[in-house]
């Protein structure tokens, strides 16, 4: 078999390859950039706690109408924005902190979850739910995916300003604007919607990591926020179609390969980049003149 | 910038406030004209931070009123920035959200922008740190870097908490020079100061503040001797057992003292160290005018 072949034969041959290729772009276009700003909102876990906080929404949805695409999408982004809001409120209005506020309101989605999970549900449509159906993507999930990467990009773009203020000094963001709350809600939909996309591909547990991964491996290439994004976005696309194919001729399962390849490359990034560890010794040894 | 007639003046009457119902400044009633520099001093705990927070809306009164603030473009130095250092911008890129009521968030950033970004940074000495990492500067060329990004915020009243902390001599003198520059400019600036000869020397008006107004007015006749030692007996944890103040000071009539105030805390503390001359007389000789 030939370099070309092991690339492109998949695709070629199988029609579900196609879908599973097209999910793994619009995911990676989506979720890297909102990863970056996680990152730059010292947020990172907090993908994580989100994953988790939709998981009661998924399974209301399931248990209401089945294995249905629609269902288990409203009922993920309803349950996310849930948690979102509420801990947003808290967050912003008592004395308790984004970090506890958040931890509190997942922690109960969670629990709620898992309740109704365990009730009700059986333990192979959970496995669904955990690590998502790459292979399986219909559709109807390819149009939610690309639509969810097209208001992702879009809103990113429109909010880039106060986004990144809020992110660098949000008091004084407060001072000139009044668009604090915006930024705030409006990166946190976009997380919700962008972790229930990556829940029909990759499953809740490994759709923080096509986010929180490429934005880390990013750090270490390049300085500035637009050379971030595109870092990112890039090394997102290149794992999740290499791990697309690894998974395909390995015959493994699909998203742990994807999530894997990436923490490779982060890896990778923090021992050799410019900025990782072994450049930043080397560079200990001698200093400019001035 | 002409000077702006239609500005009103800030109004305070009455005005008390606090944390958890303790009044952290109480029924301070003055009235600050559109164009003037003010210097506010006191001991640690006076309620100095407190009172320029009133001032840039972020805390509401205990009681009283603030006026002549509403619609008014406010640009504020906290003591204690939000400011993430360590944030992948360069220091150009933080300078110009300054220029937010410019921009917006969606406006283009042009060639003219920028050129305002880079005189800003040049008068606070950042010249030649455009395109430095922020994650790279001092703590003082931090605060200077704020400081380019107030410049830029171009606003009728500055409030400053602190604005010299940990900046240079020269740089403190040429920020001075600013301050004057935007007093000219029929600005308002009142700024937080702790350096009692800077304030003698730049500030035609000062405010001396223990929680209680102890004086307010040109700067000669507010910072005397006895001034200073009714400010320092300011006791400064709040009384947990304090009953409800009743006290409501009508407008105008002098600051009055709370009772407790018989106990001192604090030694005495000259007010002039710094190898300062002593005397008064010489306090406004080359500040501008008191008023516009």
């Amino acid at each position: 078999m030939n370099l070309s072949e092991w690339l492109f034969g998949p695709f070629v041959e199988f029609g579900f390859m196609r879908q599973a290729l097209l999910g793994c772009i619009a995911l990676a276009l989506s979720a890297a950039p909102v990863g970056v700003f996680l990152m730059l909102r010292r947020m990172s876990l907090m993908g994580d706690a989100m994953a988790h906080a939709i998981l009661p929404g998924a399974a209301i949805g399931y248990l209401l109408f089945g294995l249905s695409l629609a269902a288990m999408t409203v009922g993920g982004i309803v349950a996310g924005l849930a948690v979102a809001i509420g801990s947003g409120l808290v967050a912003r209005n008592t004395l308790i902190r984004e970090d506890t506020s958040l931890a509190a309101f997942y922690l109960l989605s969670l629990a709620l979850g898992v309740l109704i999970v365990s009730v009700r549900g059986n333990s192979v449509d959970l496995l669904h739910v955990l690590f998502g159906t790459v292979l399986a993507l219909d559709a109807a999930a390819l149009v939610l995916l690309w639509s969810i990467t097209g208001v992702t990009l879009l809103t990113l773009f429109l909010i880039r300003r106060p986004l990144i203020l809020e992110c660098l000094d949000p008091g004084f963001l407060r001072q000139v604007s009044g668009l604090s709350p915006l930024a705030h809600y409006g990166f946190l939909a976009l997380l919700v919607i962008n972790l229930v996309a990556g829940f029909h591909a990759l499953g809740t547990l490994m759709a923080v990591g096509i986010m929180v991964l490429p934005a880390a491996s990013a750090r270490f290439w390049v300085r500035g926020v637009g050379a971030l994004l595109l870092t990112a976005t890039g090394i997102a696309l290149a794992a999740a179609v290499g791990g697309l194919l690894v998974s395909y001729h390995a015959d493994w399962p699909t998203s742990p390969v994807i999530v894997l390849g990436l923490g490779g490359v982060y890896l990778l990034s923090m021992a050799f980049a410019p900025r990782g560890v072994l450049a930043q010794r080397r560079a200990g040894h001698s200093h400019l003149r001035a | 910038m002409p000077s702006r007639p239609d500005t009103p003046a800030i109004t305070l009457r009455n005005l008390t406030l606090g944390y958890e119902r303790h009044p952290a400044v109480h029924h301070l009633s003055l009235r600050i004209e559109p164009g003037s520099m003010v210097a506010v001093v006191g001991p640690n705990g006076a309620g100095k931070s407190t009172l320029i927070k009133a001032l840039a809306g972020e805390l509401a009164p205990l009681d009283g009123t603030l006026a002549g603030l509403a619609g008014q473009r406010i640009a504020w130095l906290p003591q204690h920035s939000g400011l993430d250092a360590g944030f992948p911008i360069d220091v150009r890129g933080m300078v110009a959200m300054g220029l937010w009521h410019r921009t917006g968030a969606l406006g283009r950033f042009t060639a003219e922008h920028r050129r305002l970004c880079d005189e800003a940074l040049a008068a606070v000495g950042l010249a030649g740190f455009e395109t430095r990492g922020l994650d790279t500067l001092s703590g003082g060329q931090l605060q200077r870097a704020r400081f380019a990004r107030l410049i830029l915020q171009d606003a009728p009243v500055v409030l400053l908490d602190e604005p010299f902390a940990a900046v240079d001599q020269r740089t403190t003198d040429e920020l001075l020079t600013v301050l004057h520059r935007w007093q000219r400019e029929g600005r308002t600036v009142v700024a937080v100061l702790h350096d009692l000869p800077q304030v003698r020397a730049h500030f035609p008006l000062t405010l001396l503040l223990a929680r209680e107004p102890v004086a307010w007015g040109p700067t000669a006749e507010v910072l005397t001797a006895a001034h200073w030692e009714r400010a320092q007996r300011l006791r400064e944890p709040f009384d947990e057992q304090a009953g409800v103040c009743e006290a409501s000071t009508p407008v105008g009539e002098p600051p009055h003292y709370p009772d407790h105030a018989h106990e001192p805390r604090h030694p005495h503390v000259h007010p002039h160290a710094h190898g300062h001359p002593h005397g008064h007389a010489h306090a406004l000789a080359h500040a501008p005018e008191v008023r516009s």
